[in-house]
């Protein structure tokens, strides 16, 4: 067991340090001058434009640079916007808000996705499933912001039957309509492989054994079968929570959330690439580091793979 | 849950212990019916051992399944027949009765230990389960009596082993774990489904002895089921011989190895080595067995009977008695019987 | 033999089910679209608009209404499948080849070509499709959509290449492989001619499946304002014009929807329907 935590550990290394080294290539050391690139057709000031050069060290090699950024990163600092203004600063308060908005998604997806999930696996081929099944291809299909404008103007603005958009409202309330749209990708995802692995493990050998001890039909499904199945769920959700960071940036800026998707959101409406770049670091930091929680969670829930 | 003794009407101690009478299984798949039990009959006491023998697909795993209440219906459907425990009717019994039979009266073991426990719960979980759900014992007591059983398998350091998940016991072991579960409440009978076939030769050996004790520790009725005639010699009291979801021989294991009365059985018997027979060729039996979707008319195992003649085709031979407790569902069985030793 | 019969029952399978002819159908009708908009519609996108008609709901002139600036709607939403369309269905190539490549050569080789290619796989993978691109194309002002579908294939091959390299060793060790190795078959040939077609029907159901996903993520793109930019047509971009005056003129969000979603459904409930015929046991 331990030995599995350890190997994933260091598989995560060479991870975080590729990825981040691959941003940074990317936004810094393509052709063309970056500063400039990243603000886009805005005009900025030539001591500007020289303070950020100097501020990204691009006088240096690229891997120089890297170095250098990264250790900023290590020490909070995610760079400055074009008035000088510290990127850590401006989303500072901003964290507990994009949190609060992924939780609530989070559990709605879990929650709702499992129990459909369950409800159709258990009926597969009937009326259920044929729902469950579209229902779910239909969210997938429509684009996130699409079904956020809807669900805004139905329910919030025409029915008033949640908040349309800020936090006046406080947790859950204000955060329960984004929370549902952001998690609806998810749901689907979440509910469709539950389906499927339930009802494949439900002709497991060891669902018959389970209904071969005289156990009762809730028991046998519920967690001889139910146990097996959420193992490939439980990795799915490492993978979901980059979709629901870049579903943050969307969400927070059609319900007005002052989080730091709508700091991104606004960053990108302004031509303010080093916010951009700064904030969406930090989201895929926490992603990497969010599947590497779910990895050894993996590991614990499936006791098959820790002693490889 | 703390007891069954509300929901199993009271033993009839008079009665058989298990009498599975003229039971037939349908499949229903896609529109079309496989039939894949055809009237399969026996009888089953305390303490004895009835061998149910047929290859692949003859029906012999699904007709046990049908004992145990285990087919999904759709697709599988029990059209006939009685299974009767203690003179009880299990089959047409609500779900939620049926189900106290299961393991209480009822055990069941499969053939491949290795998919057949729960890979994700330890070993001690999935024993101690059978003692919190049906005797509602707290974590404790289920857990010391999960060693008992595990110790009564003969595990070795089985206190320190509760707390492995299956895939860390070798196959023997594992298929003890199973026997282990089957047998902790002391069942009436023991189904075991091909209890060998997935292990080695000489743990094979070791895993019928342990049967054969436990059966006599615990006055265990005893259905056998298996492809394997080997296996049937050391510890059958009568044996079944199923062919294509039909019984083709019914039989005390010692009349059946001595003077078979079945075309079938007599193929079986000179397809395999035994000692004593070196220098004899060993004679597979010609063909394959009939597509259950698309049975032949009459016998079905006519298309490879050496012996098969015109009635065969027309007629499906009924079972019938060549010697006392010795039946054989062929036109000739008793020319068959004659003929004596294969 | 082997994979024919695959196919063929698939086929066989298919063609008897409603779902199947009907995202055929749509899919047909989009890719008209986008290969011949002139065919449904005698305006170009942009073109010809009166100011005093801004905004006007579907009407007998115009189908779809007008936009802001008094375009006509439906000249817009047609041009609007071909950028769409074409992303796409390049993106998705473009992943498919290098999942193919890299997917065949991890799998085949095993060992360090393996490890390499999975440690490079699980560097991609860390970057989600929607913040990836976010922060790769803000440093890319003006692309185009050469430049997007470049981001979006550097983002978006991980998954087919993991599910190839699956399919590859599932196949590797097969009887009619140990068999062509044997008869003195190179390394190139047993792949493309043995294992490749016998490992690539899973993947193309994932590619179909990739098509739709793409579509939306462009969409996404162009709504956040990082993706195609004014004055190219997409519906994505329709959308995110779109979303400002979305309360007082719903048509304008609607139009563009439909059409985006209907074909991402399309592509969706293509992907499944393959799968379903390819894998029977799944039935």
């Amino acid at each position: 067991m331990w030995r599995f935590v350890l190997r994933r550990l260091l598989q995560a290394v060479p991870v975080f340090l590729g990825t981040t080294l691959l941003i940074y290539a990317l936004v810094f050391a393509l052709p063309g001058d970056p500063i400039q690139a990243l603000a886009g057709d805005k005009p900025v000031p030539e001591n500007v434009l020289r303070t950020l050069r100097d501020r990204y060290n691009l006088n240096d090699p690229l891997l120089v640079q890297y170095a250098k950024y990264m250790w900023g990163l290590a020490q909070g600092d995610l760079g400055e916007n074009y008035t000088g203004q510290s990127v850590a600063e401006m989303l500072g308060g901003r964290w507990a808000v994009t949190a609060r908005l992924a939780l609530t998604a989070w559990i709605f997806e879990l929650v709702i996705g499992i129990a459909l999930g369950v409800w159709a696996g258990l009926r597969r081929g009937r009326f259920a499933d044929t729902l469950v099944l579209g229902g779910t291809t239909l969210v997938i299909a429509v684009p996130v912001f699409v079904l956020g404008y809807t669900a805004q103007l139905l329910l919030g603005v025409r029915w008033h039957i949640l908040p349309a958009a800020g936090t006046d409202d406080g947790w859950p309330l204000s955060y329960l309509l984004p929370g549902i749209v952001l998690g609806s990708l998810g749901l689907s995802y979440v509910a469709r492989l539950t389906r499927t692995s339930l009802a494949e493990n439900l002709r497991a050998d060891y669902v018959r054994t389970a209904t071969a001890k005289g156990l009762s039909r809730a028991r046998v499904v519920g967690r001889h079968a139910l146990r097996n199945s959420l193992i490939p769920v439980v990795t799915y959700l490492g993978v979901d929570f980059g979709n629901l960071m870049g579903g943050a940036i969307v969400t927070e800026g059609i319900f007005n959330l002052p989080g730091v998707g709508q700091q991104v959101f606004q960053s990108i409406q302004l031509k303010e690439g080093p916010v951009v770049v700064g904030a969406v670091t930090v989201l895929v930091l926490i992603f990497l580091l969010v599947n590497l929680v779910v990895d050894v969670l993996y590991g614990v829930l499936d006791p098959r793979i820790g002693y490889d | 849950m703390t007891t069954n003794a509300r929901t199993v009407p009271a033993p009839r101690p008079d009665a058989p212990l298990l009498q599975v009478d003229d039971l037939h299984v349908r499949f229903r798949v896609r529109g079309r019916d496989v039939r894949a039990v055809n009237g399969l009959s026996y009888t089953l006491a305390a303490g004895e051992t009835v061998a149910i023998l047929g290859e692949s697909g003859s029906g012999k795993s699904v007709a046990a399944q049908a004992v145990m209440g285990l087919l999904d219906s759709p697709p599988a459907h029990v059209d006939r027949g009685s299974v009767r425990l203690r003179g009880t009717e299990l089959l047409g019994l609500p779900e939620r009765r049926r189900r106290a039979y299961r393991g209480e009266r009822i055990s069941m073991i499969f053939q491949d230990a290795s998919t057949a426990l729960n890979p994700v719960f330890t070993v001690g979980d999935q024993l101690a389960e059978m003692y919190r759900v049906h005797r509602g014992l707290g974590r404790r007591a289920a857990r010391d009596r999960a060693v008992e059983l595990m110790e009564r398998v003969r595990i070795p350091s089985a206190a320190r082993r509760l707390g492995d998940h299956p895939h860390r016991f070798s196959g023997g072991m594992r298929q003890r774990v199973m026997i282990a579960m089957a047998l902790a409440l002391e069942p009436d009978v023991l189904i075991a489904d091909e209890p060998t076939t997935a292990l080695d030769v000489t743990v094979q050996a070791q895993i019928m002895r342990l049967l054969a004790a436990l059966q006599d520790e615990l006055a265990m009725g005893l259905v056998l089921i298996t492809h394997d005639l080997g296996v049937v010699a050391g510890v059958g009291d009568r044996i079944v011989v199923m062919y294509a979801g039909s019984v083709a021989e019914r039989s005390p294991v010692r009349d059946l190895y001595a003077r078979p009365a079945h075309p079938y059985t007599r193929g079986l018997l000179a397809s395999v080595p035994r000692l004593g027979s070196r220098g004899m060729p060993l004679v597979p039996i010609a063909g394959t067995p009939p597509d259950p979707a698309a049975p032949p008319s009459g016998c079905p195992f006519r298309p490879r009977c050496p012996r098969a003649e015109a009635v065969c085709a027309v007629e499906a031979p009924p079972l019938v008695t060549v010697a006392p407790g010795h039946d054989s569902a062929c036109h000739f069985a008793g020319e068959v019987h004659g003929a004596g030793t294969v | 033999m082997g994979r024919a019969s695959l196919w063929d029952d698939a086929w066989h399978d298919l063609r008897r089910r409603w779902v199947f002819w009907g995202s055929v159908a749509v899919l047909a009708v989009v890719a008209a679209m986008a290969a011949a908009p002139a065919l449904f519609t005698d305006g170009a996108a942009n073109a010809g608009c009166d100011p005093n008609d801004s905004g006007l709901g579907p009407s007998g002139r115009h189908w779809f209404g007008t936009d802001l600036a008094g375009c006509d709607y439906y000249a817009h939403v047609v041009h609007g499948a071909r950028p769409t369309l074409l992303i796409g269905v390049a993106v998705t190539a473009c992943a498919l080849l290098i999942a193919v490549v890299l997917g065949s050569l991890a799998g085949y080789y095993g060992g360090v070509v393996d490890a390499l290619i999975a440690r490079l796989t699980d560097v991609f993978f860390g970057l989600p499709f929607v913040l990836g691109a976010t922060v790769v194309l803000v440093a890319f002002p003006g692309h185009g959509i050469g430049a997007m579908t470049l981001v979006l294939v550097l983002l978006g091959w991980t998954t087919m290449v993991r599910v190839m390299r699956g399919q590859v060793i599932a196949v590797r060790d097969a009887g009619y492989v140990r068999a062509a190795r044997l008869l003195g078959a190179s390394d190139g040939r047993i792949m493309t001619r043995h294992i490749l077609p016998n490992a690539i029907a899973p993947v193309v159901v994932v590619a179909t499946l990739n098509v739709g996903n793409v579509i939306v993520g462009e969409a996404t793109l162009d709504f956040l304002g990082v993706g195609l930019q004014y004055p190219e047509v997409s519906w994505g971009l329709q959308l995110g014009q779109a979303k400002d005056s979305f309360l007082d003129h719903p048509h304008l969000l609607a139009f563009p929807a439909v059409f985006l979603s209907a074909t991402v459904l399309s592509f969706l409930m293509l992907g499944d329907a393959v799968r379903d015929a390819l894998d029977p046991k799944l039935r």
